[in-house]
């Protein structure tokens, strides 16, 4: 964890551990986005005119503080978290399946699908993500959370289907396999009993990988002002707010801040974690 | 070496006609159109405006007659402001730019080479400990994050240096960007460099060089820092990638006037031409980027350019 460079040096040696104590930050996360808001009394949107641009600690009902319109800092960072968990999760289940589907088509078929499925991947590879993103969610989503989510799924796939394909590939060659051919299963049978959940760990790693990289492309895109639309907030539309404040009122930067790096952190580890036991040949 | 570079070249003008053709018609698919909002405008003053910028005709005429003019050099004019030409606003705004990306390029290579040697030098010493945990903090950190975070400690609390904006020739303007920008960078180059040295230090022929009584910095400096940064330079392309499209994220958070917001701003205004303009020069920067970091590679690794197609 960030502040304790020993620690955290220590830990690497049993990803085990690591693992159970990011999932542990990342449940406690998750718990706070769901019912984090219910405990204050007040909404995202609610604006409370008495108390504009409050500190932290400085009103007892506002326990972050307040914004410039008075609405409440912590509802407003959790309610972001919530929105940022959920996009996160989205895109990266959109990018799985595509992922997945592609890489796995092109090393079970092979041949000609391959090379052409492949030569898609290699061309879109040359091509900056994030870019084509922006153009994306500029031209068609402005405030559309569906289109954001297509947008961003959409070009996170591409590491995963060359993945795929290569573990596709490897299993392909496997003794099991001709056993299952001789046992008379079909080829959609044994890719679907066989082929698939040998997959299944690799993908669940690159998936967890995946998912702070889709919530950074979420905050980047409501830091431009094509994400989500006022009142609702995203973690960042916060930071992008907060730092236009940031002399004057310098915790509406850092608390949505602090929030987005322990949970990008939190799911980092994780992921890192998870490849060291689930995949130790990628170390 | 000559005929993989030249295969490479001619490998990059296919792709990136893909992308300006898919570009061309996908912002020509989105709902609205210039002049369709902005400013009231009378219906006839509307058409004029299409028929001026050629929009009225049909969309493979459209296309034919873009890449004919771009065939000629010419980027077309900007819709939205003041029938500037494109390759104008771009010129004016790349050198910002450019100059952003070079400084972060040296800057986290080289901090990145030498964070990683001074991990390897002293093994278990404070750089050794430190790097992981550091380097995972900074890759997780995304640049709209540690820009304003920056800015807040070095510019206004510290007031060490200007928190935004740009003046010409003021390189102080230009530092927190730089950081900003070179921070992943400098992350990912010190573990690869350390992680390549300490691979090629276990090799064989560096025990030979040790037995016949090299120093141990002379052995590093001399024997296995080049093998070791094999990688490194493999690395150069992906990170290529991430300064074209960091410095976007990087220009927004400190204002400065490069190319990166004509992007945003073009497509929500329907401005097809600066767009346009725009993804033709980050498309044909981010392949040739790629394509030099993929000849470097080729000329330390001569493997790779035998490799079969």
């Amino acid at each position: 964890m960030p502040g304790s460079i020993r620690g955290c040096a220590m830990s690497r040696s049993d990803p085990r551990r690591r693992a159970l104590l990011a999932a542990l930050v990342l449940g406690a996360l998750v718990l706070l986005a769901l019912f984090g808001p219910a405990a204050s009394p007040y909404s995202y949107r609610a604006l409370d005119w008495r108390h504009l641009t409050a500190p932290p600690g400085f009103v007892a009902e506002h326990w972050l503080g307040t914004d410039a319109l008075g609405r409440d800092l912590y509802v407003r960072t959790l309610s972001g978290l919530r929105l940022s968990l959920l996009i996160g999760l989205l895109a990266t289940l959109v990018s799985v399946l595509i992922g997945v589907a592609w890489g796995a088509a092109a090393g079970w078929v092979g041949g000609r699908l391959d090379a052409g499925l492949m030569r898609v991947v290699d061309v879109l590879y040359a091509l900056p993500y994030l870019f084509i993103v922006l153009i994306l969610a500029a031209l068609f989503g402005r405030g559309n959370i569906a289109v954001l989510l297509l947008a961003i799924g959409a070009v996170g796939w591409l590491t995963l289907a060359r993945v795929v394909r290569a573990q596709t590939l490897s299993l392909k060659r496997q003794a099991f396999m001709e056993a299952a051919r001789a046992g008379g299963l079909s080829g959609l049978q044994m890719l679907r009993r066989h082929v698939l959940p040998n997959l299944a760990g690799t993908v669940v790693v690159y998936a967890t990988l995946m998912v702070p990289q889709m919530i950074v492309y979420e905050s980047f895109l409501s830091f431009l002002g094509l994400g989500v639309e006022p009142p609702r907030a995203s973690l960042g539309s916060l930071i992008n707010a907060g730092a236009r404040q940031m002399l004057s009122a310098p915790w509406l930067l850092l608390v949505p801040a602090t929030v987005l790096v322990v949970l990008l952190l939190a799911f980092n580890i994780l992921g890192d974690a998870l490849r060291d036991v689930l995949d130790p040949r990628q170390r | 070496m000559l005929g993989y570079a030249l295969r490479r070249i001619a490998g990059i003008v296919p792709v990136l006609l893909i992308l300006l053709t898919v570009s061309f018609f996908v912002i020509r698919l989105a709902p609205g159109g210039p002049f369709a909002s902005a400013r009231a405008l009378s219906a006839r003053t509307r058409a004029e405006l299409r028929a001026r910028y050629g929009l009225d005709r049909p969309l493979p005429v459209q296309y034919a007659a873009y890449l004919r003019a771009l065939a000629h050099g010419d980027l077309g004019r900007s819709y939205s402001l003041r029938d500037e030409p494109v390759a104008a606003l771009i010129g004016a705004g790349l050198p910002v730019s450019a100059e952003l990306g070079a400084a972060a390029l040296v800057l986290g290579v080289l901090s990145g080479i030498a964070l990683g040697i001074g991990a390897v030098l002293r093994r278990g010493g404070l750089i050794d400990r430190a790097l992981a945990p550091l380097a995972a903090v900074t890759l997780a950190l995304p640049s709209f994050v540690t820009g304003p975070l920056l800015a807040l400690v070095f510019g206004l609390w510290l007031r060490w240096l200007p928190v935004a904006g740009w003046q010409p020739d003021t390189p102080r303007d230009l530092v927190l960007p730089a950081i900003t920008l070179a921070l992943p960078l400098a992350a990912s180059i010190a573990r690869l460099t350390r992680a390549g040295l300490l691979e090629t230090l276990s090799a064989s022929y560096i025990r030979t060089a040790r037995a016949r009584g090299l120093g141990r910095a002379r052995v590093l400096w001399h024997h296995a820092l080049r093998p070791a940064l094999v990688p490194v330079v493999s690395y150069l392309g992906p990170a290529a990638t991430y300064l074209v499209t960091g410095s976007l994220v990087v220009e927004t958070v400190f204002e400065l006037p490069g190319t990166g917001r004509y992007l945003v701003m073009g497509a929500i205004d329907r401005d097809y031409t600066l767009v346009m303009g725009m993804v033709l020069v980050y498309g044909t920067l981010t392949l040739l980027a790629n394509l030099g970091a993929d000849l470097l590679h080729a000329w330390l690794d001569p493997r790779v350019r035998h490799e079969p197609e």
